[in-house]
């Protein structure tokens, strides 16, 4: 039980009137990916896949194994080709702790030519080169902390 | 008309970094003064809903500490419609009168941010979307969504980075004139363009801060409206309507589909054909600049890409053809994320009662006014429609 202020800092905020939460609370969720695994396992061979149900052909991205239009889950996983057009883009100055150790990075949003908008980091060395409209292409990579992911290039 | 809702009581509490109050108390600030506004006390209201977002403070059943606080026994929640969880609130007393419940209601919203670290609310409210496929792996941020559409918007109209400085020049303007607003000064168009960039294009000036805040109203079904309060202001309709949680999944950047569905369902509900001559005043949602300029476009009042310029020829100030956030908006008066869309109510009510301050309070003529108030980017969206009825 901590009733009373106990340490410097929380002494410190005391004298401004606040206390001072003793208690931790670490937030970490763990995400159930069992049913699109394939997709994971398709960036570590170097492909992109959505997911399209088998009986309207709607095409998914983000992958997912239920058409709520069929009300089915007769779903079929696609390799997408990675050419893409730049819809929009931003570039993030004031990230998110969590992030820090990146710098800045710009966020792009892409047209794939399969009709679906994927939303990935975009690497370009010049950030002034980058232009509504300009061809890009979505690759998959090994990233730093050894997992995979995926990213659009400016060709 | 049979079962009209009207406001009969509204309270605000002072915006910004208020560490002087917890959670409750601040609360109690907005729900004291609604009930002394409407002249009711506690045991009168039959349900009292609660916009809250919450995370960065520590109760996670704000709608009962706040409850007890205020001596308020009725039955409760709590809304989550991320920025919009006030309208939320509102609706969900709204309906708990037009459903014959009770008679009346009250909505508040409430939110205390700077219980947390500035560093905790980033990495919060940037999860305000998809959070795997977004933030998780790419770490697009709240400023990062509504970049988006501005560096789109900008792109396919051809306008400046300075032309969008034009919307928090407004907005402080009017904070300056209202005393619960947290920013109190006008700025100019050189101070913002020297702001640092948050996610470019938008930089700290075009963005809405961190606030700490709360706002109640009361509601009242018609038949005992004007026995509580001479002025009723009506409810005259509502739309509602969810975005993509992915952005991935709109073919659209420069305006917000659930922003448009919203008021087409509310205009509708209101009998409204032509929303350029029906309202008094807007209170819209301008989280960040480029949000008040989809706004004006997405409601009909403004053409496709002329909003920013309505904005430069100063049509949206408060003696203009469109006067538009009188009360500073969410960039001057603050966004405490739960109590903004309650703080919007309460100034319409006080705008439409022609109680505002001087300098701020717009013409009334026809006894209209819209609010506009969106979750995340245009996730949530909900738009509501008010008449002083005479």
């Amino acid at each position: 039980m901590h009733m009373l202020p106990y340490t410097q800092e929380v002494i410190r905020l005391y004298k401004e009137g606040i206390f001072f939460d003793a208690r931790n609370l670490e937030l970490k969720y763990q995400m159930p990916v069992k049913r699109i695994e394939k997709f994971f396992e398709g960036l570590e061979k170097g492909k992109i896949f959505a997911t399209r149900c088998n009986n309207c052909g709607e095409l998914y991205f983000p992958p997912q194994m239920d058409c709520p239009v069929c009300r089915n889950n007769d779903m079929s996983w696609e390799e997408v080709s990675g050419n893409a057009k730049l819809e929009t883009y931003t570039i993030i100055e004031t990230t998110p702790t969590s992030f820090q150790k990146y710098g800045s990075y710009v966020i792009a949003i892409g047209l794939l030519e399969s009709g679906v908008r994927v939303l990935s980091w975009l690497r370009i060395d010049d950030f002034t080169k980058i232009k509504i409209g300009m061809n890009i292409v979505l690759k998959t990579e090994k990233n730093d902390d050894g997992g995979y992911t995926y990213i659009f290039e400016a060709p | 008309m049979g079962n009209r809702v009207a406001i009969v009581g509204i309270g605000h509490s002072k915006f910004g970094k208020r560490n002087d109050v917890s959670l409750n108390e601040l609360a109690w600030e907005a729900i004291k003064a609604a009930l002394d506004d409407s002249g009711l006390s506690q045991k009168d209201i039959s349900f009292m809903s609660v916009g809250n977002f919450g995370y960065w403070s520590e109760e996670i059943l704000p709608a009962v500490t706040v409850a007890e606080y205020a001596g308020i026994k009725c039955g409760s929640l709590r809304t989550e419609a991320a920025c919009s969880s006030g309208s939320a609130a509102l609706k969900i007393a709204y309906d708990h009168i037009t459903s014959g419940s009770g008679k009346i209601a009250m909505a508040m919203g409430l939110e205390k941010m700077y219980n947390s670290p500035n560093s905790t609310i980033i990495e919060l409210i940037g999860r305000a979307g998809n959070y795997f496929w977004e933030f998780e792996n790419f770490g697009l941020t709240f400023p990062g969504y509504y970049a988006l559409y501005a560096t789109r918007y900008l792109h396919d109209f051809g306008y400046s980075e300075e032309d969008l400085c034009e919307a928090p020049v407004k907005a402080h303007h009017y904070g300056s004139k209202n005393k619960y607003a947290q920013f109190q000064k006008e700025i100019t168009v050189e101070e913002c363009m020297k702001s640092k960039y948050v996610a470019r294009p938008l930089k700290i000036y075009d963005s809405s801060p961190i606030t700490d805040g709360a706002a109640a109203v009361i509601l009242a079904s018609e038949d005992i409206a004007r026995k509580i309060n001479d002025t009723p202001v009506y409810i005259k309709g509502l739309g509602n309507a969810t975005g993509s949680s992915y952005l991935g999944k709109r073919d659209d950047f420069t305006g917000l589909e659930a922003g448009r569905r919203a008021a087409e369902i509310a205009y509708k509900s209101a009998g409204i054909s032509d929303p350029k001559n029906s309202f008094d005043l807007l209170e819209v949602h301008d989280c960040f600049s480029i949000a008040e300029v989809m706004a004006y476009e997405d409601l009909g009042i403004a053409s496709k890409g002329k909003g920013l310029n309505m904005l430069k020829e100063h049509q949206t100030y408060h003696d203009g053809k469109f006067p538009v956030n009188p009360d500073g908006g969410l960039k001057a008066k603050g966004h405490p994320i739960g109590a903004t869309g309650i703080s919007q109510a309460v100034e319409i009510t006080k705008q439409l009662r022609n109680e505002a301050d001087p300098g701020r309070q717009v013409s009334i003529n026809r006894g209209m006014a819209l609010q506009h108030n969106i979750g995340g980017t245009g996730h949530y969206a909900y738009v509501t429609i008010y008449s002083r009825g005479d």
